[in-house]
């Protein structure tokens, strides 16, 4: 495998404790993440998966540099994007992109679809043939062009999830950070959607980091997977030998609590210790 | 009088503008049974739930059909018989737990309140009930929680006082609206791991509403499928998962997740299936002649 994409080393980052806070002054820093070590190889999906409070929406945020991390380095082709400036940022926001949770927060409500998507074309200097680039991205995403004059509240969940990833997706990026994009859509949705983006990120080589709760989603769509909890990294491996022998006691019981579509009666038992 | 929990007949309702939400939806629960309402958004598997227990938004009218409690027929009686039915004969398990709870008061005399006021017990009576309750949710430390706001406590951690809260009475019926969809897996196999056990040694019957046809199957002994408030398939749950009878179902659990096996899940659902279920459902409205409303 050629050189990663992305190298993240010894990354920690502190954020405000703001349920600390005292009446005056600042709130003392909570360290959320506590030192990961991992590398993004260059076309491929990586799923990083955890509980709520483990830390893994930080952790996108900061591979976006929508965070500035307090510790560690996060390399982007080689170079150390950690503490770049924002004027620094700008022009390498354009290979770094996201899709959000919820498009309906996430798309203004007072533009076009068509304006939304050429937003990040206009920032970056591609402003010319504005509507043959929208077009194309509305074409990639599967939306027809009637679309285009349309407003956010006119779409289903899925369509708003569809131009969400055409935004993030009409500057052709080299990484896309799509964190939780699925979680608030319907299961026969939620299907299309993954299907959409594991063949957008196939046919343009995307580098992409997929957070997500879901190990069953991210089973389907991750080459690796990297398993947090409390701000560490508590596994991290290729998708197949992460479910076929997953080496850490906290991933086989996230793995257990999964509850498949399919009658165990067992598994509402009350816990008895498995044999080792 | 029948000796069903909780029984539905061709309820229908319609929103303000004519457009029907409920069609002719009829099921049964027994005593002591957990019927699963499954579907996705839109299915009118929560509206069930609130036209149960009479809570249903202004804006939804029942046109047609009758519930039965325990024989009793709920549309017969008073809203203030109605209102009195929850949280003695009937509960509620909410999705949001934190939406659910006074966020100014801590948990135990939010909890005792509940009591004092809707059976009349008194503070003592009500505070020993809550103890017992607790200890059932197996909370360890129950003077802590009892002594916490509710922004205080975990997630799963507030879904168990509102499971206590919703068995405090003993109801005969306890309707669960997604109660573990906001919740992380681990903590979700706990709390329904919990709701078994309390519904079987109460004997309660639940209508348990939920998106995710794994719950569904772990939790219910019989199920309704809903589908633009249309329940386009019923079954025991062992039967619907060895072998679901309409297509909708079919493309439903094909389209749901499972680890086991990523690459025969998570198929979009195929558009002749979504036509079919249009045409179904343009068929039984036309068919449809409300007999009042």
């Amino acid at each position: 495998m050629a050189e990663p994409l992305i190298s993240v080393r010894g990354l920690k980052v502190a954020l405000p404790d703001m349920t600390r806070k005292p009446l005056i002054g600042r709130a003392p820093l909570a360290e959320i993440l506590k030192g990961l070590d991992f590398d993004l190889p260059r076309g491929s999906v990586t799923g990083i998966v955890g509980e709520s409070g483990s830390g893994k929406s930080t952790l996108g945020r900061a591979l976006v540099r929508l965070l500035e991390p307090s510790a560690g380095s996060i390399s982007v082709e080689g170079r150390d994007i950690s503490h770049l400036s924002e004027a620094e940022l700008r022009p390498l926001r354009r290979n770094l992109q996201m899709i959000f949770q919820d498009p309906m927060s996430s798309l203004n409500p007072r533009r076009a679809i068509a304006s939304i998507i050429a937003a990040p074309l206009k920032q970056n200097g591609l402003g010319d043939h504005l509507k043959t680039r929208v077009a194309e991205a509305l074409q990639r995403v599967g939306l027809p062009q009637s679309f285009a004059s349309r407003y956010r509240h006119e779409l289903s969940g899925g369509q708003r999830q569809r131009v969400g990833i055409a935004r993030a997706l009409a500057l052709s990026p080299k990484f896309v950070l799509a964190d939780e994009i699925v979680s608030g859509l319907d299961v026969s949705t939620q299907a299309q959607i993954l299907t959409l983006l594991e063949k957008l990120a196939a046919e343009m080589g995307l580098t992409v980091a997929f957070i997500s709760h879901d190990l069953s989603v991210i089973r389907r769509l991750c080459r690796q997977v990297i398993v947090m909890r409390e701000g560490r990294i508590v596994e991290a491996s290729a998708t197949d030998a992460l479910f076929e022998n997953p080496k850490e006691a906290y991933t086989r019981d996230l793995i257990a609590a999964i509850p498949l579509p399919e009658i165990d009666a067992d598994w509402l038992r009350p816990a008895t210790k498995a044999p080792a | 009088m029948s000796a069903t929990c909780l029984e539905i007949r061709n309820l229908s309702a319609v929103l303000a503008n004519g457009q029907r939400v409920l069609r002719s939806v009829s099921l049964a629960v027994e005593p002591g049974e957990v019927r699963a309402l499954v579907g996705e958004s839109g299915a009118g598997k929560t509206m069930i739930g609130k036209a149960v227990l009479g809570v249903l938004p202004l804006s939804v009218r029942i046109v047609e059909g009758d519930m039965l409690l325990e024989g009793e027929n709920l549309g017969r009686l008073s809203p203030k018989a109605r209102r009195t039915l929850i949280g003695t004969r009937t509960a509620l398990i909410p999705q949001d737990p934190l939406t659910a709870l006074n966020p100014s008061r801590r948990i135990g005399p939010q909890m005792t309140d509940r009591l004092v006021r809707i059976l009349g017990w008194n503070g003592e009576r009500a505070d020993q009930r809550i103890r017992q309750l607790l200890e059932e949710v197996q909370i360890r430390d129950p003077d802590r929680v009892l002594k916490s706001y509710p922004h205080e406590l975990s997630g799963g951690m507030r879904q168990r006082v509102l499971i206590a809260a919703a068995f405090a009475a003993e109801p005969r019926l306890i309707v669960a609206d997604e109660p573990t969809t906001a919740l992380d897996v681990t903590v979700q196999k706990q709390i329904l791991r919990l709701i078994a056990q309390l519904q079987r040694e109460h004997g309660t019957a639940i209508l348990f509403v939920t998106h995710d046809l794994g719950v569904v199957a772990k939790i219910s002994q019989k199920v309704s499928v809903l589908y633009a408030g249309k329940v386009v398939e019923e079954a025991e749950t062992a039967a619907l998962f060895a072998a679901p009878q309409h297509p909708y179902t079919r493309a439903l659990m094909a389209a749901t997740p499972r680890y086991t096996d990523p690459l025969a899940s998570l198929k979009p659902v195929d558009e002749a299936v979504l036509a079919g279920l249009a045409a179904e459902i343009a068929a039984a409205d036309r068919a449809w002649r409300p007999r009042h409303g």
